[in-house]
């Protein structure tokens, strides 16, 4: 009965193979195939990745969303990532209430995106929303606008949403790298007379770099992935004006809304694909790089 | 390490600000659907005046929440049980033995980490209506199961490898099959993981609105999340109502999370950081 053993990994493996590796695998084949609708059409090697990105509209299309991708990934390394860091240092230099601090911070991380989607397109509703109210009340009034119609604030005002979404998370990884600190390496600086920011940048933020590694490629992954909080409060045109589109949303429109004409599957599985190599390419070279680092040490 | 007293002050406010930052639109979300329609526009910001579960009563009527509830229990409940059995089924093997291939195995199952799953959303669509899943809660599970997989055969995996071989060797020898060293001797040491595994999983499955929201036409079959995307469209004008709406939507999430906090946020690092 030895060979029994081998049915352990099974389950798991028909079940991820069948529902995971195969849909992506065969994204890849639809990429190079002129799709029409339902049917399969003609193989057509390399012409969608060609169309996506020569043919207009679609290289305008796609460059636009790479960028709020890029945008996105800038704005949450900064915003998200950098108060994370922050808040977490505080609560590691013990701050009084930390237990239910760490709860406040990571309470909207339970709510599903659709849910904080809607509650933040109330709250920044120009004619009746919080916000607003807010601002007039303390006395910025000529700061009230439409935040999610301007085209000038919106993908900012999603990232934002997002942040506040994420910063729990963060924290928490980030007090993990903090608490992960030998107790005698912080001493032993100390005694050599490091004090503050010099400790801070020559001690802290190098021994917390797995942690810091982690959510950067975390946050990239996010950045790339973006999809349902712009779906949830902009819809699937990226409004206004294609100005909160990603490659995700992107993804979506020609995949399940045929706004851009029918023959965009094939087109939908190259940019599936170009977003997956996108993807795939960064977080393996940072696995490797920090594998690479571990042996060092 | 020492703070200054205004260094120590200054910290206290931004903590505490950030917390408010991060409550007040939660706060603001269930007070607001205590209200009705004219005293959210008349003072957003402002506790309700009067206590009342009106608008509770009318969005009980609008949307069949029981069906949604059950829905999203049955789905997260059934998924994240399959996943962790499967995954502690496949991390028992990846880590207890070497065969020529399981070192490719465990690769090929981690890759997954890496792959956005909603990339392949159209080969799966087809996929689902060909085994005639559209329409079922089990296309649900099903994906669910599969892509939760990857970050629990690694989660369990690197925790196997920590437990020390000498007990599995003592338990073969008294006799124990591969089986009974797996269920009575390894299962019960990793339980810490096992709940790291299950709170991902929950989490995920639970607040997911991607695949029901392509998956899912029938009303009665829909998730939580799905469901109330319903009241979005038909009532937009009545806001205590969606307020309402998002707040029963999160609670069932907000009373687990409190009831079980520190299991929360220990098993969401438990891992990412050594």
């Amino acid at each position: 009965m030895r060979w029994l053993i081998h049915l352990f990994p099974l389950p798991a493996l028909v079940i991820y193979t069948l529902f995971v590796v195969y849909p992506i695998f065969s994204a890849f084949l639809y990429s190079l195939y002129d799709w029409n609708g339902i049917k399969r059409g003609v193989f057509v090697g390399l012409q969608n990745f060609i169309t996506l990105f020569t043919v207009e509209p679609f290289n305008e299309m796609f460059w636009n969303a790479f960028r709020h991708n890029v945008f996105y990934f800038v704005v949450e390394m900064i915003v998200q990532n950098g108060i994370a860091f922050g808040l977490a240092f505080l609560i590691y230099r013990k701050i009084r209430g930390s237990g239910f601090l760490k709860i406040a911070y990571f309470m909207p991380r339970l709510l599903s995106v659709i849910v904080i989607g809607f509650l933040w397109k109330l709250i920044l509703n120009p004619n009746y929303g919080a916000l607003n109210s807010i601002l007039a009340k303390i006395g910025l009034e000529e700061w009230t606008r439409p935040w999610l119609g301007d085209p000038d604030t919106a993908l900012l005002a999603i990232i934002l949403i997002n942040s506040w979404f994420g910063i729990g998370f963060a924290i928490l990884i980030f007090l993990a790298g903090l608490q992960s600190i030998p107790e005698d390496l912080i001493e032993a600086a100390r005694l050599d007379g490091a004090t503050g920011l010099r400790m801070l940048w020559k001690m802290i933020l190098p021994l917390c770099m797995p942690a810091i590694t982690i959510m950067t490629i975390f946050t990239f992954i996010q950045a790339f992935e973006a999809f349902e909080l712009v779906y949830a409060m902009q819809g699937s045109m990226g409004e206004p004006f294609y100005s909160t589109d990603t490659l995700a949303v992107y993804f979506y429109r020609m995949a399940f809304s045929s706004g851009a004409g029918d023959v965009t599957l094939g087109l939908g599985s190259a940019l599936a694909v170009v977003l997956f190599f996108i993807v795939g390419s960064v977080s393996a070279l940072s696995l490797y790089l920090m594998r690479k680092r571990e042996v060092q040490h | 390490m020492k703070m200054t007293v205004g260094g120590r002050a200054v910290s206290y406010v931004l903590a505490y600000l950030f917390a408010l930052l991060a409550l007040y639109p939660i706060v603001l979300m269930i007070s607001s659907s205590l209200k009705t329609n004219r005293e959210i526009f008349a003072s957003p910001l402002s506790l309700p005046k009067t206590f009342s579960l009106d608008t509770y009563k009318k969005l009980w009527e609008a949307v069949p929440f029981a069906d949604f509830l059950w829905n999203s229990v049955f789905v997260s409940a059934l998924s994240v049980l399959l996943i962790t059995v499967f995954s502690a089924m496949a991390a028992f093997y990846l880590s207890r033995f070497s065969f020529t291939w399981t070192a490719g195995l465990y690769f090929f199952f981690i890759i997954g980490l890496m792959i956005p799953i909603k990339l392949g959303i159209v080969p799966l669509f087809l996929l689902m209506k060909n085994l005639g899943l559209l329409n079922s809660l089990w296309s649900l599970i099903l994906i669910y199961t599969a892509s939760g997989i990857p970050i629990s055969v690694f989660i369990l995996t690197g925790f196997f490898r920590t437990l020390p071989i000498e007990l599995e060797e003592a338990a073969r020898i008294d006799g124990c099959s591969h089986f009974q060293v797996f269920w009575r001797i390894l299962l019960p040491l990793i339980r810490p993981a096992l709940a790291t595994v299950v709170i991902i999983n929950f989490i995920h499955a639970w607040n997911d609105f991607f695949f029901p929201l392509i998956f899912i036409q029938e009303e009665s079959l829909k998730t939580i999340p799905v469901g109330m995307m319903v009241l979005f469209g038909e009532y937009e004008t009545d806001w205590s109502l969606l307020f309402a709406g998002l707040t029963l939507s999160a609670l069932p999430m907000i009373i687990v999370f409190l009831l079980a906090s520190r299991q929360f946020m220990e098993g969401l690092t438990a891992g990412a950081v050594k």
